[in-house]
């Protein structure tokens, strides 16, 4: 045996026994038989575009998360103040986010100030400024840095939120994670109704307890006139005719109570079986309900849920225990997916839809044959016309083309990269492309055999010539699907790396493998056959 | 020796005909820029102007005509209803520009009125897509990025690889990364960027005098101009998986060029003609056979694709066949002939690796 085969034709079957083991399992038949449980556990994943699925970039509007913790940091310095006897009134948020209110007498400004920087370091004031009645008018705002942190905390927040939702929901394999800026990406394969689980993970879910104002006057308030420190609010009312209308009601601005002590949620029936969601609150959330039904007997309490009032049962007593319904028109469906929200909790900020890509599963099925489809009978026709054309080499070419296409299948799943339908296609054209490698050696071989040269030594100067010019050819494509993977998203980044396997497998399996498929032919044949190629 | 396309001994005289193909390449550039500039720019698919498309299947047969007006009933803004893939699939494809609707309001809105129409189990929504402006705008820079880091990555690896003339290939990335940097500085928007950054490449390749690197981009934005101008006549959108065939483009036809290159400085340093033009002639005319078979084994499976690929792949291997064709005649008849224009430079190039014969007399004849 010639010196170099001895090592090269181990080293191939090795690559060959690795590969296949890789490429093996990801076919259906193979991975439940008793081969395949020695084999790796790996195959090849498919995207959303191939199985079907969702695909979701959120938006997250932390500016309404920075408000709410301002608003509420701004009573917090109002109560503080009080205690100093210094009076603040009115802190509210101004319309570019930032806390304004007003300091009732001007010879305070030290001493509020001083409470301020000792007791709030992470607010700066904007500005101070006197009225015409010789009050001050602070305005403040977070510092950069706090809101930095309130940003970071809100998305980790409703990433968990979100995870939470869709394991309560049931999804297999979801893959929720924070992107650039505020966004966050949700991908959910395999969902048949991508609309409910966009309904679960986009609600808020911000349920409160607010008091309803009884003796505020419905009809001026429709017409803006408003009690201070009350807000219309809307109840939708399910008329027995079946339509709905929207009821006015007046609430307190000041939310008594909010869902964040919800320790558990179901759906409950009734005695007209109609589906109720029934909650439990925690020890500290048991206590306040309490409280605030042992003091409002015989008041309204309204549930509101991201805004929009859901029921106003009167409390007829003080209610212990730590239990409550949430009552209205649901569906079994409707009661079933709040309870799953309820339950996980609610979005510290609400979340926007910036991206959707839904592909329903029969879709995704049907691009997989095709695509399938695409690449046999294209690759049919290129092994056909390989063996047509340099006859021998043509079948040296096609064997190392399908020894080519089992190690970009394997380094799919070895390297748990995800196959796409551009993928696919970069598979269908690096067959194209794989055999230019071996044409150029080819072509090159019967020019060296017209210059009168032995096949020995044409196959010598074939290869030798031809390889630099074959990796020179395969960088740009490389850096071509280098740059793609870098910018581009899921199903593109599918089509590099399939792209770039397939052009690094060709290099190996083009260059090498049929070199030694050749070598072994010019060490077998007999004195004086010619080359067939 | 098994069947040949192309005869071994081939001389066809591309060299005397560049021409004819300089004038056909600049027919077809300006055709395809006029449409650009006609249409105000390429036409954008929703990854890069946003709005949403919905894929739907028909269990029967339904008519266009029949389904535009239909849902010309809703009140979504810029509503376009169209055929989808083959006529026996029953698929049309709606795109609406919504800038403000949430996906669902517009789905809600798509079944809702269909339902008024069809039976519930006669259609099914296959696919939504939904891009807000946001990550249009976002998508539209990562692609532009995109295509600009790969210009200048290939102009590198060619100047350095090709002419061993790293030092100045480094020099090359630096101007054109200041060149652009500046223009940035002044605000220019990045599509013009990537257009200025070609040209610095051009410039700096014939100042620099590296000619093959100049035949290569040329050939490149040459490629890419006819690409996109076929484009925009048929009236087709971008998406990034054009913009994906455009890079890939860009990589087959180098790969193309490279390969006609290497034979030319084979053939120079081997001395086997005193004329340059018989010589670059002669180069294309032994790697002829080479590019026909691989450019029509790549054409063969693109075409698989293009006609049995289905809808959603279709665009991507229609761009991928023009640009296969595009790239396989421009190596040919466009980058290497343009290597004539620089008589003087090849001449050096050829004789500095061996400084020996630097005293060898030029004898280069023009054509």
């Amino acid at each position: 045996m010639k010196g170099n085969l001895k090592w090269k034709i181990p080293v191939i079957l090795l690559v060959l026994i690795i590969s296949l083991l890789y490429f093996l399992p990801s076919f259906p038949g193979i991975k439940d038989s008793s081969l395949g449980r020695i084999m790796p556990d790996k195959q090849v994943n498919l995207g959303l575009d191939l199985r079907g699925g969702i695909h979701l970039v959120l938006g997250v509007e932390v500016d309404r998360a920075t408000e709410r913790s301002l608003s509420q940091i701004g009573q917090d310095i109002r109560d503080e103040a009080r205690l100093n006897d210094i009076l603040v009134l009115r802190p509210r948020i101004s319309d570019d986010n930032r806390l304004e209110f007003t300091l009732l007498q001007k010879e305070q400004q030290r001493e509020l100030e001083q409470l301020i920087s000792s007791a709030y370091n992470n607010l700066r004031i904007i500005s101070s400024r006197a009225d015409d009645d010789q009050r001050i008018i602070y305005t403040l705002d977070f510092t950069a840095e706090y809101k930095e942190n309130i940003k970071d905390m809100t998305l980790d927040q409703a990433v968990k939120t979100i995870r939470n939702r869709i394991d309560q929901f049931g999804v297999a394999e979801p893959d929720i994670r924070r992107q650039q800026e505020d966004r966050i990406q949700v991908q959910l394969p395999g969902l048949d109704d991508p609309q409910r689980a966009i309904a679960i993970i986009g609600q808020t879910a911000h349920l409160e307890f607010k008091l309803v104002d009884e003796e505020a006057d419905i009809e001026r308030a429709v017409q803006g006139i408003v009690p201070p420190g009350s807000r219309l609010y809307y109840q939708e009312i399910t008329l027995p005719d079946g339509s709905t209308v929207q009821e006015p009601v007046v609430l307190r601005a000041e939310t008594a109570m909010t869902g964040e002590y919800i320790t558990n949620a179901h759906t409950a029936f009734d005695q007209y079986n109609q589906p109720y969601v029934s909650i439990t609150f925690d020890n500290r959330g048991s206590r306040i309900f309490e409280r605030i039904t042992g003091e409002n007997v015989r008041k309204r309490l309204a549930i509101v849920l991201d805004g929009n009032v859901y029921s106003t049962p009167v409390i007829q007593e003080r209610i212990s225990g730590g239990r409550a319904s949430i009552t209205g028109r649901f569906t079994v469906e409707e009661a079933h997916d709040l309870a799953v929200v309820l339950r996980a909790g609610s979005l510290p900020a609400p979340v926007f839809v910036m991206e959707e890509r839904s592909v329903g599963p029969s879709l995704g099925q049907e691009s997989i044959e095709r695509g399938v489809r695409s690449a046999v009978i294209g690759g049919a026709l290129v092994i056909i016309f390989m063996v047509f054309y340099f006859g021998f080499a043509g079948v040296v070419a096609n064997t190392v083309l399908a020894f080519n296409i089992i190690l970009i299948v394997a380094g799919l799943a070895g390297f748990g990269a995800t196959l796409t339908l551009p993928g696919i296609a970069g598979i269908i054209l690096t067959i194209g492309i794989a055999v230019d490698a071996n044409v150029l050696i080819f072509e090159r071989i019967r020019e060296e055999l017209r210059r009168g040269l032995s096949p020995r030594a044409a196959i010598e100067e074939g290869y030798n010539r031809a390889t630099l010019t074959i990796l020179d050819a395969n960088v740009t494509t490389i850096i071509a699907a280098v740059i793609l993977y870098q910018f581009g998203t899921g199903p593109i980044r599918g089509f590099a790396v399939t792209l770039t396997l397939g052009v690094l497998a060709s290099m190996f399996t083009a260059i090498f493998v049929s070199r030694v498929l050749f070598d072994i032919w010019v060490m077998r044949r007999k004195p004086g056959k010619v080359l067939n190629i | 020796m098994g069947f040949q396309i192309i005869k071994p001994d081939t001389s066809y005289d591309f060299i005397g005909r560049r021409r004819i193909a300089y004038f056909l390449s600049i027919f077809l550039i300006l055709i395809g820029l006029l449409s650009l500039g006609l249409k105000g720019g390429p036409k954008l698919g929703i990854d890069f102007a946003g709005g949403v498309i919905i894929q739907v299947k028909f269990q029967e047969e339904v008519e266009l005509s029949e389904l535009t007006s239909i849902l010309g009933e809703t009140d979504l803004p810029a509503l376009v209803v169209q055929r989808f893939g083959d006529r026996s699939d029953y698929e049309f494809l709606l795109r609406t520009s919504a800038e403000n609707l949430s996906p669902s309001v517009v789905r809600d809105t798509v079944e809702g009125k269909l339902n008024q129409y069809y039976p519930d189990d006669h259609y099914i929504i296959q696919r939504l897509e939904m891009v807000g402006p946001r990550v249009g705008a976002d998508l539209r820079e990562s692609a532009l990025h995109a295509l600009f880091f790969a210009v200048l990555f290939i102009a590198i690896y060619i100047s350095g690889r090709f002419e061993h003339k790293w030092f100045v290939a480094a020099f090359m990335a630096a101007g054109m990364a200041g060149g652009v940097y500046l223009l940035k500085l002044i605000g220019i928007p990045l599509g013009f960027l990537i257009f200025a950054a070609m040209i610095i490449t051009l410039i700096l390749s014939w100042y620099l005098r590296l000619n093959f690197a100049l035949g290569a981009v040329v050939a490149l934005i040459h490629d890419i101009i006819i690409t996109v101008g076929i484009f925009s006549l048929l009236n087709k959108e971008f998406d990034l998986s054009i913009v994906a065939a455009l890079l890939t483009i860009l990589g087959y036809s180098l790969n193309d060029t490279i390969i006609v290159f290497d034979r030319i400085r084979e053939n120079l340093r081997n001395k086997v003609s005193s004329s340059l033009s018989r010589t670059i002639n002669m180069s294309i005319n032994q790697t002829l056979s080479r590019t026909i078979i691989t450019s029509g084994t790549t054409l063969i499976v693109v075409l698989c694709l293009l006609f049995l690929g289905g809808g959603i792949i279709h665009d991507f291997a229609f761009a991928l066949t023009v640009g296969i064709i595009v790239g396989t005649y421009s190596s040919i008849f466009v980058a290497s002939p343009i290597l004539l224009s620089f008589r003087p430079v090849i001449e050096e190039e050829e004789v500095e690796p061996t400084p020996v014969r630097r005293k060898r007399k030029p004898a280069y004849q023009s054509k």
